[in-house]
């Protein structure tokens, strides 16, 4: 979705009265809006009252801020140690081979984006994934096209 | 006269991964096609992670359980009459007398798997509340001196006794104080945090109010990693649920989603995460305890830990210091993952040897392959070889071999590990995950990683090695938190017990 500067300033209302809002207030903002493009910095900033350049921190340093467009399903793959002991590096090789992407990257036709995770909490059922909200435990490349193409649908 | 039978299905994420869901649609297909009346409910997880999505049906000898289940399964198993607990290839029999049952001492985890975690009805019956009601009646310090008493230490991974540090910041003279649940379980191999919140998230939300009843806290945080979305939803509820049965009057709690950093996990940064600011570690002193939260006094406290405070209150301190190793006192919620069989939660008393975990209990591996190596405590945690399965699971055991407990996760890795590759990984993870707050850890790492490649690559082996070592070093002397303290553990480890996969011809 376009950045709406009446919406967004919805949104940051609703979280404002938070204790220490900045997380709660840009995760939200992410949600409607798929990622935070450089008018949240801007507006963030002006309504928490803090400058731009801490706003701009605070995005860039966790992971799960996004600051481009990505595709309509992201398809989470785990990359730590539990899922490497049950192949999730040849998985991930499959992955990249069958989408055609690699780590970060987004389809072709904009469908999926391949991100990595460090850990789902599924260590005793790895390799584990992602697909949209769909958790998938002894994933293998079968059963993650099928849950894509649920997602797709 | 037909009656309805109820039918137990976890909602755990690994069950949920495993196709719980589709499961549950193909049961309720089936039973209405068959005009049989049935409640299905959903529970957490009993732990036996092999054996999920794991079905149980309640029978007049108790629960029979079914597993693991697929949606194929349903027909046939309405076919062997399994609402009276009918003989299918899938019965397991009562759960509670699977050997990898039986053989636990289940604390924390007494409910999980059990009840349907958002049941108010299920919590009374199953002792909820009680403890809270207990601390309330006996006071703050009586409580407070049962919680010393019991020995129960930091399940986080850092064993800082939790009676100490609820004292500290109970004695800490303030207007406000703040009790934190570090509920941003990044280690991989490790998942209790995850299945407890989901199976029993009300003992969780008890034992932080115990703990604000306790320090004289009035506000509680619930800190936890957004790569959890199933635990999220379960504790939304649960919140709203203790709300309105009073278990938040003295302490109320508020949920906080963490935005994917595994450093947020150390204490210091996770407080300056919860303040809206970039997930950076603090200097210690001041410890969070004097001036944690805003700069306020806060315990800062792992789900485990507050999770199996409401058991050690009812089945008092006494018993739970008697079971244990050393200063290692109670139980610990193992998670045996990776290449293993029996792969799932486990909780013991301190002490259990690694062998009997990998081995008796978990089966070996899950591809048939000889065991090579197991990292115990995520991450940042050492690999084991099989010459140290003697080791006991205890704080001061696992240190004295250069290695550590953690959050109690053991990976196992079959033949096919190239321990150089993982000594890599430890390195690539540290410099991807570092708060860049320190020098040694946001240059050492990608510098060791930079030395690993060289080594991978064959070039000068010997000195790079020399290099790695001294780089370690400095790692673990001049970092500020335990991100890049501790991750010449999975290095040197790797390099120590497997030094053939470092000089390859």
């Amino acid at each position: 979705m376009a950045w709406d500067v009446r919406k967004a300033a919805e949104i940051i209302e609703a979280h404002r009265h938070l204790d220490g809002p900045a997380l709660p207030v840009l995760r939200a903002l992410q949600d409607a809006f798929g990622y935070l493009p450089e008018e949240a910095t801007t507006q963030v900033a002006e309504a928490l009252n803090i400058s731009r350049a801490e706003v701009h921190g605070v995005i860039s340093f966790y992971h799960d801020f996004r600051r481009a467009p990505v595709g309509r399903t992201s398809l989470k793959l785990c990359r730590a140690e539990a899922c490497q002991a049950m192949g999730a590096d040849e998985l991930a090789s499959e992955a990249c081979a069958q989408l055609g992407t690699s780590w970060h990257g987004t389809t072709a036709d904009g469908r999926v984006t391949l991100e990595p995770v460090f850990c789902l909490g599924l260590c005793s059922v790895a390799p584990a994934a992602l697909v949209g909200d769909e958790l998938v435990g002894r994933a293998n490349w079968p059963r993650l096209a099928a849950a894509l193409e649920k997602c797709g649908r | 006269m037909s009656r309805t039978h109820r039918i137990f299905v976890p909602a755990d994420s690994a069950a949920l991964a495993l196709g719980a869901d589709a499961l549950v649609t193909a049961i309720a297909a089936e039973a209405s096609r068959r005009q049989v009346a049935v409640q299905i409910v959903r529970t957490g997880s009993r732990g036996m992670h092999w054996l999920e999505p794991l079905v149980e049906v309640q029978t007049d000898e108790g629960r029979i359980g079914y597993g693991p289940v697929s949606a194929e399964d349903v027909a046939s198993l309405f076919e062997a009459g399994w609402l009276e607990g009918g003989a299918h290839a899938r019965r397991i029999g009562a759960p509670e007398l699977q050997p990898f049952m039986a053989r636990q001492t289940r604390w924390t985890f007494e409910r999980c798997g059990i009840i349907d975690p958002l049941s108010w009805d299920d919590f009374v019956a199953h002792g909820g509340g009680q403890a809270l009601a207990q601390a309330r009646l006996q006071g703050a310090e009586a409580t407070l001196a049962a919680i010393i008493e019991s020995g129960l230490r930091g399940r986080g991974g850092a064993g800082f006794p939790a009676g100490i540090k609820w004292r500290t910041v109970r004695e800490t003279q303030a207007n406000i104080r703040y009790v934190v649940c570090n509920a941003d379980e990044g280690d991989a191999g490790t998942f209790a945090d995850r299945m407890l919140m989901e199976g029993d998230p009300l003992a969780l939300i008890e034992g932080m109010a115990i703990c604000g009843f306790v320090v004289g806290a009035r506000k509680g945080f619930i800190y936890i990693r957004s790569e959890y979305p199933r635990a999220i939803q379960v504790l939304e509820q649960a919140l709203e649920l203790a709300r309105t049965r009073g278990l938040l009057a003295e302490c109320d709690i508020e949920l906080r989603i963490g935005a994917g950093s595994y450093v947020c996990g150390e204490e210091t940064a996770l407080l300056e995460s919860l303040e809206g600011k970039r997930g950076q570690v603090r200097a210690k002193p001041p410890l969070p305890a004097h001036a944690g939260l805003f700069g306020k006094p806060t315990v800062v406290n792992n789900v485990l830990t507050l999770a199996t405070v409401p058991s050690i209150l009812l089945r008092g301190a006494a018993a739970y210091a008697a079971l244990g190793h050393g200063r290692s006192r109670g139980t610990m919620p193992i998670q045996l993952a990776g290449n293993i069989r029996h792969g799932g939660l486990f909780e013991a008393a301190f002490g259990i040897s690694l062998a009997e975990l990998v081995d008796d209990i978990g089966g070996g591996t899950a591809s048939g392959r000889p065991v090579r190596a197991v990292q115990v405590g995520g991450p940042l945690g050492a690999y084991f070889p099989r010459a140290l399965f003697d080791t006991p699971l205890d704080y001061e055991a696992f240190t004295a071999r250069d290695g550590l407990v953690g959050h109690g996760g053991i990976v196992v890795f079959d033949e096919t590990v190239d321990m150089l590759r993982q000594a890599r990984f430890a390195m690539e993870f540290c410099a991807a995950e570092s708060c860049g707050k320190c020098t040694p850890c946001r240059v050492g790492s990608v510098r060791g990683m930079e030395v690993v490649d060289k080594i991978i690559a064959g070039r000068d082996v010997d000195s790079n090695l020399a290099l790695l070592e001294d780089l370690c070093h400095t790692l673990r002397l001049g970092s500020l938190c335990a991100l890049g303290g501790f991750v010449p553990f999975p290095v040197l480890s790797a390099l120590r017990h497997f030094p053939q996969d470092f000089h390859r011809p």
